[in-house]
């Protein structure tokens, strides 16, 4: 184990300085997501398009490192992707997390896959791994409307 | 027994924990146990077990014996009147569940209000928020002030003539603040007021005495006290439970069961139904035999000596704050760090083998009123050392250094 791994350059600045932290204007889907062991909350703004393309995407909340540089880096990374694209992305990331290697899409470039890699460590945390992937589940139910809270309990 | 050779009573601290020795600071949340208590469940089940209370065998005496020897232990290590007044329950959760649910039935109507503090628990606030819904009672909250106590005054402000039971932690787990329960109990009594306490982190810490506190309720958990998980205590005054209806039913705690009716159980029988934790009742008398052995004023003096050295320590950390500055504390330091989350505080700190807990410890009321999503926690129990705080120290250095503070 390497704590050196889990909080990698690029996750301490997500963590800190974290990217799309504000709540998206006009936006048409939203969704909550909370942890109830650490009291972690985040909240999911939405803008699709005709086109189903994620015009803007930001988020609200509080929470570690982890989770703070988990959800900057994701928001990020789907921003203009089209709902089918954000739906795989998401898939592969949380199949990664919880078991796979490496990621599969093809979605994502080289560059952006390295970044989303970094969080990756929490592999060996497994405590931690519900910091990692809250944003994630919180961003299917937005996409999915669904108006309950996700509860990674559940 | 010296103290400083306590830590060799614990197994634990012969084991490395990923490759370090094992520097634990969570004995809030629950204690490391004692080589007698953990002998003492083996022996129970590879040479006396039986179930107790029902069948006449040898077996079955000697452990009903045995399980009745802990109930009379509690009671003079808490110094109740009469034994039967000590119910065991699975912890202090069940203890508070128990008095909301039968003092709730009798007692509350509608527009009743039940007072309690911000620091509580949830187990002493969910159990009485079902009553909100069942019996549309409300719930008070005594207010803490700037060092994160409850004063006498914060509960005086609260008491209106519509209180009919006030619930009140002993020993916070998040600030360390130990209330003023004599005072509390007296002015309540003056109103006819009973009060329950939860003596989760009191019980562990401190010098208990029911006749001089003069509670109703005593709510224990025993996996804090450096005995099993799944035993706690109910201390009730005998009033209460000769006058309360019984919690849970089933079997051993009935008199007489006919299609038409049944009679309940006389005490202690009355508040234990089914089988209860035999081997761990039995072995929780091993942690009070090992508390009176350490004696409890010199826990109480090595943990206030270990507190005082690690605030010494912290406040000397300018990243650092303490949350809290009550001047009758326990040994809990809440802490956060400016710029690092206690999630992540905790993660690193592990990695030296350091354990704490991070969060909002069951405390979601207090974390809300001091504005803060979570705390870190470091906790001490009787085998705590000043090398423990040291290297607690120590490691929120490499804290810092990680996220380039
Ligand atoms: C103040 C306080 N009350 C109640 C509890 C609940 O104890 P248990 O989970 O053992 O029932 C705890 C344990 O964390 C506590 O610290």
């Amino acid at each position: 184990m390497d704590l050196k791994e889990l909080y990698q350059e690029i996750i301490l600045d997500h963590g800190k300085n974290p990217r799309n932290l504000r709540k998206t204007e006009n936006f048409n889907k939203d969704a909550k997501g909370h942890n109830p062991l650490c009291g972690d909350n985040v909240h999911i703004y939405l803008k699709l398009n005709e086109n189903k393309k994620v015009e803007d995407i930001s988020f609200e909340g509080h929470g570690c490192a982890i989770s703070m540089a988990s959800a900057s880096i994701m928001t990020d990374l789907v921003k203009g992707k089209e709902e089918t694209e954000v739906k795989e992305i998401v898939n592969d990331f949380l199949d990664m997390i919880k078991e796979k290697e490496e990621l599969q899409n093809k979605i994502l470039n080289e560059d952006e896959k390295t970044k989303l890699m970094c969080l990756s460590g929490v592999k060996q945390y497994p405590m931690r791994v519900k910091c990692a992937t809250l944003s994630w589940h919180t961003l299917t139910s937005a996409i999915d409307d669904f108006q309950k809270i996700v509860n990674t309990e559940n | 027994m010296n103290i400083e050779n306590i830590k060799k009573e614990f197994p634990i601290f012969d084991e490395k924990i990923q490759n370090n020795d094992l520097v634990y600071l969570d004995s809030a949340n629950s204690s490391q146990k004692p080589r007698v208590v953990i002998d003492r469940i083996y022996d129970f089940y590879s040479k006396e077990f039986s179930n107790v209370g029902r069948s006449v065998h040898y077996l079955a005496v000697a452990a009903t014996n045995l399980y009745e020897n802990t109930r009379t232990s509690v009671q003079k290590y808490i110094n109740a009147k009469d034994k039967n007044e000590i119910v065991f329950t699975k912890g202090a959760t069940e203890a508070i569940n128990l008095v909301a649910n039968t003092f709730g039935q009798k007692y509350l109507e509608e527009g009743d209000e039940v007072l309690l503090t911000e620091l509580e628990h949830h187990s002493n606030y969910v159990p009485w928020h079902f009553l909100r819904n069942s019996k549309k009672i409300k719930i008070e909250f005594a207010e803490i002030n700037e060092a994160g106590e409850i004063t006498i005054e914060a509960i005086k402000n609260k008491i209106t003539n519509k209180t009919k039971i006030i619930s009140v932690t002993h020993l916070s787990n998040v600030t360390g603040a130990i209330l003023p329960i004599k005072e509390i109990v007296e002015l309540a009594h003056s109103k006819n007021i009973p009060v329950l306490v939860d003596g989760c982190q009191g019980a562990p810490h401190l010098k208990l005495d029911m006749q001089e506190l003069d509670c109703d309720f005593y709510a224990i958990s025993g996996h804090k006290m450096y005995g099993p998980t799944g035993i706690g205590v109910l201390y009730a005054k005998k009033k209460w439970l000769d006058d309360l209806p019984p919690y849970q039913g089933g079997g051993g705690m009935i008199n007489e069961v006919k299609k038409t009716g049944i009679s309940y159980g006389e005490l202690p029988n009355k508040y234990e139904a089914g089988t209860m934790a035999t081997a761990q009742v039995i072995a929780f008398n091993e942690s009070i035999k090992f508390m009176e052995k350490v004696g409890i004023e010199n826990i109480e003096k090595h943990e206030k000596e270990l507190l005082d050295y690690g605030l010494d320590i912290l406040r000397k950390n300018n990243s650092i704050k303490i949350v809290g500055n009550p001047k009758n504390k326990g040994g809990v330091i809440s802490f956060t760090i400016e710029g690092v989350h206690p999630h992540d505080i905790a993660t690193i700190l592990d990695e030296d083998g350091v354990a704490i807990r991070a969060g909002h410890h069951c405390c979601q009321i207090l974390h809300e009123k001091l504005k803060l999503p979570a705390t870190a926690r470091a906790s001490f129990g009787v085998y705590n050392t000043k090398d423990d705080i040291d290297q607690l120290s120590k490691s929120i250095e490499n804290c810092k250094k990680i996220f380039n503070l």
